[in-house]
């Protein structure tokens, strides 16, 4: 439901009625074609938007071609009602007389995850945004550097439309502040201003670009990996608050005056400058949250508690993304997932109450009758009819071999034509349905459906691309376009000719899920999936359930942790659909999406069970580091910051009144030996440096850091330490601090960047940040589930931004630390996603396989094993089997896991695997036919 | 207490609202996703590419 505003809610978890109402967009959605006619003729102008107001769209348009739904929309404020839009609209679709509708939707529960806005520039005045027009935002940026941005993906001036030499990035702008601006930490700048470079440097090989930083805060999985390689591609990286900028009128040049780290005032020339503005809430987002009755916290986010993130202050209504507080993109899908899980518990007992199922007319049987191939020639409005002669084409198809049906459409995709082709499978037995259209990409599930409602098997289908491989590039020569028009349609039908119907292989599927660790993931995964009625089978190394969770005492905001653990191991222990197996380790895991078999061995006893279940959630969390460095073992007043908390909270604690500690961060993280950052030491550094001012304000706390990542909202932590006295002392990873040790007394020598000297600091506690590390078993998990790893030893999700949660491999998920060291809240956020995504398995009746699938012919496999290899989804193994003529190995394809992208077809050298659909025949009848 | 219902609101259509909206429809609820602009997409839809791959955000 686009162009939908709320306007209120009532009601109760489980039974909410929301009201909503639906702003017009003066076109019918259902027959509205997004051909695009309509822009062409529109006479007037609005101000892009979607381009971040850098250009112009026409009064009636779609924000991208790309854009779900592929409909146009008038804007009204623009708009002289001319109604050429409607005379030039050949699906009729233009409607001026469309008025707003109030309506109200049954609910169970609501997600919020209205997002957020950038901070607007203009406010600070001293960075002449605004005034200056080679003064651009970072979103200005990212559409500069965009193929279907302003400039077609030109790095181009607004001044004068020259490529600038050299680019400034400003970090931090309306973030970090407590003088103007937010005073949070945006989490998302850091990493988007280096990616922005990155790929600047992409486009302009020679360009110079500088960014201005505060801190780094590359603190997410392989994110400082990233930074590296920025610096090496010759992206210079400068620690200092700019401030000001002055514009030089003759060349409109931008001068840069900055402090530099020697102290010295520095003035740099650059030919652009970006401006990393950070998210901040927005006047919308409030109104929205009182309309819905949610309270929001002091900077306009939505108001949640560390032990439920995903949680608003309104039950029944959850919370995911930016509307919860600044993040980055894999944490909002994570958090969204999460927020869908708890929803799903919610309304378990109406799970599939309201979900339509389509029912199917009887198969037409094709098999030993010969090809009736029907061909559906579609104009597209104008974008083929206008540069393919289409009567042509369709005359042309006519003569092919099988074919004995031709028509033409409008368009094919409309819900008439559809009706239309059903219409002529039916009257025309048809068995092979042809459509030459558009981009099976986006319009082949389509047809496939509508090839399925008449009766005809879905793979019986087959599309010749004549609109975006032929009219759009050849706009010009009409005869030469309706000439390749014709190839490619007889291609298509060559290929239709050897259809064969597939069959979409169903499996058998067992309701339970093995959650292996038993920590703060592990626990709430299994809880999850408890919740939402399946079995789950939580299995740990240790004798005690908690994990990493039983060394956290209190949260940044004072949170009692050990409560939190307590309640969550009597919830496992008391819930039914959950069996523990503690002191226990996994032996074997077989089988695959729906159908895995686990041993699991008591650690002290012979015996091993066999469990059988449907999926795997991986939560085997991480392990924090025992230094090596900085005498640590050697002196029982050095220690790391865990040793430390549990002292802390700890009544009997030997940590008395201590005059004076020194924190050291990136103790043996960030280096050469463990390149990532942890994450989470420069909160727990600051919480614990609070909590020993808490409990002694006299004692003197040094922490010594790279970066300070207090990313999000966690910055106000920080701020708090610096105003409660807590000294913060830079170091540079080239010149680490020094200690010794003299008469039982602890020395540190650090430089100092802003006095330029040693500081030379005795210290009753040193205590270090030695960061997590993965877990041994990491790497058994991933030999026995065939999963990868990073080459930091965490587990490797299946697209870094997209599936943080998932592997390449259906059916098996990961939560927690073993995916990348993380918070506590980010960790039952992630956990709740892993149920979130398992449970779209679970929920099934059966697991589904496609019907192009790879299939091998064994007599021809020389079990050489390359297919193995290059399969990315572990669905192609080779198998051992015992014959009466012996042993015999070849390859077998896991139907239920295999996507039928063809890696092992193309890699087998003795073309032993085909995959369904698109065998070598189907291949070489095509070529043969061009 | 009144009877659940087996449908779900999600209000915004960015990266955040279709993950949510697709997972509880792959798992039997029927989704209304609420999105105040003309399409669907949010702030991710105007990003050239994401790090760390440089994948097209697209």
């Amino acid at each position: 439901m686009v162009n939908t505003e709320i306007s209120g809610i009532e009601g109760e978890p489980g039974n909410f009625k929301l009201s909503i109402i639906r702003k017009p967009r003066y076109v019918e959605p259902s027959k509205c074609t997004g051909c695009g006619v309509c822009a062409q003729y529109c006479p007037v102008e609005a101000i892009d938007t979607y381009n971040a107001g850098m250009g112009v769209v026409p009064g009636i348009f779609v924000e991208y071609q790309q854009a779900v739904p592929l409909i146009y929309t008038i804007n009204r404020e623009v708009c002289i009602g001319c109604g050429l839009c409607a005379e030039y609209c050949e699906a009729d679709a233009v409607d001026y007389s469309q008025k707003e509708k109030k309506q109200i939707l049954d609910v169970g529960a609501v997600i919020l995850a209205a997002g957020t806005e950038t901070y607007d520039a203009e406010t600070l005045t001293e960075y002449g945004y605004g005034r200056f027009k080679n003064v651009v935002n970072s979103k200005e940026f990212e559409r500069i550097l965009s193929a279907s941005g302003p400039f077609r993906g030109l790095v181009l001036r607004a001044s004068d439309g020259v490529e600038p030499n050299s680019i400034a990035f400003i970090q931090c702008v309306g973030s970090r502040s407590l003088v103007k601006g937010n005073e949070y930490c945006s989490s998302a700048c850091c990493m988007y201003a280096v990616k922005e470079a990155v790929v600047a440097k992409e486009h302009l090989h020679g360009l110079d670009i500088n960014i201005f930083f505060m801190d780094i805060r590359a603190y997410g999985k392989d994110f400082d990996k990233y930074v590296e390689r920025a610096k090496d591609s010759g992206i210079k990286f400068t620690r200092s608050r700019v401030s000001n900028i002055k514009q030089d009128n003759k060349t409109n040049n931008l001068w840069i005056t900055y402090e530099s780290e020697d102290g010295n005032l520095k003035t740099e020339e650059f030919g652009m400058v970006v401006l990393s503005h950070g998210l901040c809430t927005s006047p919308s987002s409030k109104e929205l949250a009182e309309k819905l009755g949610v309270e929001l916290d002091r900077f306009g986010f939505c108001k949640t508690d560390e032990f439920s993130p995903i949680q608003s202050s309104r039950p029944g209504i959850f919370v995911s993304g930016a509307f919860q507080g600044p993040k980055d993109i894999p944490e909002t899908v994570m958090q969204s997932s999460g927020a869908a899980s708890l929803c799903s518990e919610l309304l378990i007992s109406e799970r599939g109450a309201l979900i339509e199922k389509e029912e199917y007319p009887p198969k037409i049987e094709v098999l030993g009758v010969g090809p009736r191939i029907g061909v559906f020639v579609c104009y597209c409005g104008i974008n083929i009819g206008g540069y393919v002669d289409v009567p042509e084409v369709a005359k042309y198809a006519e003569s092919l071999e099988g074919v004995v049906y031709v028509d033409t459409n409008l368009f094919t995709c409309s819900q008439d034509s559809q009706e239309l082709v059903k219409q002529k499978i039916t009257e025309q037995k048809l068995n092979r349905v042809v459509v030459a259209s558009c981009t099976p990409r986006t319009h082949e599930p389509l047809f496939q459906e509508t090839c399925e409602s008449a009766g005809l098997n879905r793979y019986l289908f087959s599309m010749a691309n004549i609109r975006d491989q032929c009219s759009w590039v050849h706009m010009q020569t009409r005869e030469e376009a309706t000439e390749k028009a014709k190839d490619l349609v007889r291609m298509a039908v060559a290929k239709a000719r050897l259809l064969e119907p597939l069959e979409r292989l169903t499996f058998d599927l067992t309701k339970k899920g093995l959650v292996i660790g038993g920590g703060l993931a592990g626990m709430t995964a299994a809880l999850g999936l408890a919740r939402q009625g399946y079995e789950a089978i939580l299995v740990e190394r240790e004798k005690e359930l908690g994990g990493n969770l039983s060394h956290i005492y209190y949260t940044p905001s004072g949170k009692d942790v050990q409560v939190l653990l307590k309640s969550l191991i009597k919830q496992v222990k008391d819930e039914q659909n959950i069996t523990i197996y503690t002191n226990s380790e996994i032996t074997e895991i077989d089988g695959f999406i729906g159908n895995y078999r686990t041993k699991i061995k008591e650690k002290d006893s012979n015996g091993e069970k066999e469990v059988e279940h449907g999926i795997v959630i991986i939560a085997t969390g991480g392990k924090e580091n025992k230094p090596k460095e900085y005498l640590y073992g050697k002196n029982d007043k050095i220690i790391t910051q865990r040793e430390l908390e549990e002292n802390l909270s700890n009544p009997k604690s030997k940590i008395l009144n201590p005059k004076s500690v020194v924190m050291i961060q990136c103790v043996e993280s960030r280096d050469d030996k463990n390149a990532y950052c942890s994450r989470y030491c420069c909160t727990q550094a600051v919480k614990n440096g609070l909590k020993i001012k808490e409990k002694f304000p006299e004692s003197s706390i040094y922490i010594l850091y790279r970066d300070i990542r207090t990313y999000g909202t966690k910055e106000v932590y920080f701020n708090e330490a610096r105003e409660k006295g807590i000294i913060f002392i830079r170091y540079d990873e080239n010149n680490k601090p020094e200690i010794s040790e003299e008469n039982g007394n602890i020395n540190v020598v650090v430089n100092d960047h802003l006095l330029k000297r040693d500081l030379s600091i005795v210290c009753d506690y040193l205590v270090l940040s030695p960061g997590m590390l993965p877990q041994d078993d990491n790497e058994d998990y991933a030999k026995m589930l065939k999963v990868p790893l990073n080459e930091d030893g965490f587990f490797l999700e299946a697209h870094m931004k997209l599936r943080p949660v998932d592997f390449a491999t259906d059916g098996i998920y990961m939560c927690g630390i073993c995916h990348s060291p993380k918070m506590l809240d980010e960790t039952i956020a992630q956990a709740n996603a892993a149920v979130s995504r398992a449970c779209t398995i679970l929920s099934q009746d059966v697991v589904k396989a496609d019907g192009t699938v790879a299939y091998v012919n064994k007599y021809k496999c020389a079990a050489c094993g390359t297919c193995e290899t290059v399969c990315a989804f572990g669905a192609v193994k080779v198998v051992e089997k015992e014959t009466r003529g012996g042993i015999e190995r070849y390859a077998e394809v896991t139907e239920a896991l295999c996507k039928g992208c063809g890696a092992c077809a193309s890699s087998c050298r003795m073309s032993a695997i085909d995959i369904r659909g698109y065998a070598d025949k189907d291949i070489i009848a095509i070529i043969e036919n061009f | 207490m009144s009877k659940k219902i087996g449908a779900v609101a999600v209000i915004g259509g960015g990266i955040g609202g279709i993950q949510a909206s697709l997972d509880l429809a792959d798992s039997g609820f029927k989704v209304y996703l609420i999105e105040t602009k003309p399409s669907i997409g949010g702030l991710m839809s105007q990003l050239d590419k994401t790090f760390p791959t440089n994948d097209c955000a697209m």
